[in-house]
């Protein structure tokens, strides 16, 4: 019993990583006034580019050195998300467009790059089977070396690749930057009531790309994470599932705070994986109960806005692009 | 001393907002948007492919009017899609941001198979096909207006909540098909296989006859509703502005309300038809992603439902073209919702040319 319980809390802090980083990077980009609805897309395309980078690095020399097969892969993640939410930033800030249409048109994108590049990549150099790039998951997976000796608390908390613990931070770090630091009270004000901002002589403009473009970066790990991490290397098409839309969910029942988003990753990790733990289970009372999760953000919505508690409400201005001459 | 010369640094475009582009090189900028498209996926095929291009535009044709058969399914997706479509073009005008069509087409199937399952052998086809339908309907209504309400009374984030209400509508679905199939396998077969209860008839010797007239009235009646009625201008007067919506009088509560009533009804509609005209079953991809494809169709044709007739038609044939080039070059199926995501940010890329006057520094002012 105990060891079962051990077990669905390690196995719900695996499931909530991928699920932070998205909700992070959601975070950050939302702070700024942009509802980034290709967070879904991005995080799949920050998967397939670090399995690119990786593939690419892994199939080109005889005995790669981990340094490297973490480095290549992590660059080349990174810099997908990057051109996805730059993609996203452009169309949005630049030319004004709907945040809706843009955000749903790029996970639509996003999706098919990662499905279209993880069935055919092998065949474009002549191979076939399925990806599986071992020595690049081993290395993403090694964990602390003295997790092993703890016992079960260690095997619980430490025996995590080290992309969970930059999850952590990274979450940690945003809330410091958000509550502490001039520049996140600047970027806090642009999602809030961007006119203003701008009287203040703050560049909306570069808030909000910069902003976006670092949210969407952060999700795109969670994309790397879960294939590299969860399932070592490995790519499936549609593997990732909908991971993307329970983080924009985790955003909504963290009330946009970082610090909380972690604890809430934990709570929708468990609630993702929890009809497996519950013994006589009938595979339809399964299905209910993977439902949790949404019913619980939705309630988390309502009472939110029936309180009407100013420190709790999304930030005024999402959803609406800023132009400077229509007040 | 030298005297310090003032410099005002004067950004070299200037963008002012214009309402009074003819409608004419309106479409024509959106024309070029997707010329300039088909361009770029052209480069992107020939990079992945090293296949000519003009060869895969040729093969998708083919994959979407090649045949007979080929032909009646496209029409018959575009019908699926138009209904969607149409069904959340008056929200979006509204702007009510309804993300939940897929949710809400979803429930209006899940009734319909429901019925079907349940009184399939005890009620005579004709009572079951309608009481399927109004199933099916208040289903979608209840969907669809659950968001409303809490919208209108309490300003809850709509495009969150019907998001959401996606997944819980998929879970349930899910529940159900998990209870009816007793193998534990989570896909349902085709229902009434033996009896055909509950299914729409062929008419014409075309299977999707009645879809396609079903979609057809909606369109003109949509067009009708949005044109030439007090509700439509009503929903027109509520998206330009709550504000003076309120002046001149308009209860906005209920226009959000009444608005997402009719939204959900056609959502479900389009379940019913999916389950009894064309699909004979559920599963949790009923909607298959059209209820977010929806959105694009009803903005990209500027809400108007008889441009939604060819922009529907366009994504169809799309992504059916793009499976039929994915099959004959033994390409992945995906590239479809690449070329889709790459035409699509072109067209909404123009919009910006469409609504926005980019004006240059002029060289006599920089000369002062």
């Amino acid at each position: 019993m105990i060891d079962t319980i051990f077990a669905f809390i390690n196995a719900a802090i695996i499931q909530s990583i991928p699920l932070l980083f998205g909700a992070t990077g959601e975070i950050i980009t939302e702070k700024s006034g942009n509802l980034n609805l290709g967070i879904p897309g991005i995080m799949y395309m920050g998967g397939i580019s670090g399995i690119i980078g990786g593939y690419l690095y892994e199939h080109s020399v005889a005995s790669p050195s981990a340094a490297l097969c973490i480095i290549i892969p992590l660059l080349s993640s990174i810099f997908g998300s990057f051109l996805l939410a730059l993609i996203y930033s452009f169309l949005t800030i630049t030319l004004r467009v709907n945040q809706n249409v843009t955000g749903l048109a790029l996970t639509t994108f996003g999706i098919g790059m990662g499905n279209f590049f993880g069935g055919s990549l092998l065949s474009f150099f002549g191979e076939t089977g399925s990806i599986s790039l071992i020595k690049t998951g081993q290395c993403f997976k090694a964990s602390l070396p003295f997790a092993d000796k703890l016992g079960v608390l260690g095997k619980t908390f430490l025996s995590f690749g080290f992309l969970a613990y930059l999850a952590i931070a990274i979450a940690l770090c945003t809330s410091f930057f958000f509550n502490h630091t001039r520049a996140g009270l600047s970027l806090r004000s642009v999602g809030e009531n961007p006119a203003t901002a701008d009287a203040a002589g703050i560049s909306v403009t570069k808030y909000k790309y910069l902003s976006t473009i670092i949210g969407g970066a952060v999700a795109g790990l969670g994309g790397l994470y879960f294939v590299m991490d969860y399932t070592g290397g490995a790519w499936t098409n549609n593997g990732f599932g909908d991971r993307g839309w329970l983080a924009i969910a985790i955003v909504i029942f963290a009330i946009w705070r970082p610090t909380t988003a972690i604890l809430s990753s934990f709570l929708f990790g468990g609630l993702y994986i929890l009809s497996i733990y519950i013994p006589r289970l009938s595979s339809s009372n399964k299905e209910l109960i993977n439902m949790l999760p949404y019913v619980v953000t939705i309630l988390v919505l309502v009472i939110i806005s029936m309180r009407k508690k100013r420190e709790n409400q999304p930030p005024a201005s999402l959803g609406l692009s800023y132009f400077r001459e229509e007040r | 001393m030298k005297t310090v010369e003032k410099h005002i640094k004067e950004p070299l475009f200037h963008i002012t907002r214009r309402t009074d582009m003819a409608p004419l090189k309106a479409w024509g900028i959106r024309f070029l948007a997707i010329v300039a498209a088909l361009i770029v996926s052209s480069l992107i095929i020939v990079t992945i492919t090293k296949y000519n291009p003009i060869e895969v535009y040729v093969k998708m044709i083919e994959g979407s009017f090649g045949s007979e058969r080929k032909f009646f399914i496209l029409l018959q997706n575009t019908a699926m899609l138009l209904c969607i479509s149409l069904a959340v073009t008056p929200a979006f005008k509204m702007k009510f941001w309804n993300l939940g069509a897929e949710g809400q087409v979803l429930v209006g199937g899940l009734a319909s198979a429901a019925c079907m399952f349940y009184a399939g052998d005890s009620l005579p086809s004709g009572v079951l096909i309608v009481i399927m339908l109004i199933t099916s309907v208040l289903s979608g209504i209840i969907w669809g207006v659950l968001p409303a309400v809490f919208k209108a009374i309490w300003r809850t984030n709509e495009s969150l909540f019907t998001l959401m209400m996606n997944y819980v509508a998929i879970q349930l679905v899910a529940f159900f098909i998990m209870l009816w199939v007793p193998n534990g396998s989570s896909v349902m077969g085709v229902i009434n296989q033996r009896t055909g209860a509950g299914w729409l008839p062929e008419i014409f010797g075309q299977k999707y006859a009645v879809n396609l007239i079903i979609v057809a009235a909606i369109t003109v009646a949509m067009f009708i509703y949005l044109h030439f009625s007090k509700q439509g201008y009503e929903i027109s007067v509520v998206g330009e502005s709550e504000n003076t919506a309120r002046y001149v009088g308009i209860n906005v509560k209920k226009v959000i309300i009444r608005t997402m009533v009719i939204s959900g009804a056609i959502c479900g509609l389009a379940g019913f038809l999916l389950v009894s005209g064309t699909n004979h079953t559920v599963s949790k991809e009923l909607a298959g992603g059209m209820g977010f494809t929806a959105i694009m169709v009803s903005w990209l044709a500027k809400f108007e439902p008889v441009m939604m007739i060819f922009t529907s038609m366009f994504i169809v044939f799309l992504q059916r073209g793009a499976g039929e080039i994915a099959m004959a070059l033994r390409l992945n199926e995906s590239v479809s919702d690449i070329l889709t995501g790459v035409i699509i940010f072109f067209i909404i890329g123009s919009e910006f040319f469409i609504n926005y006057k980019i004006n240059k520094r002029s060289k006599a002012k920089e000369a002062k």
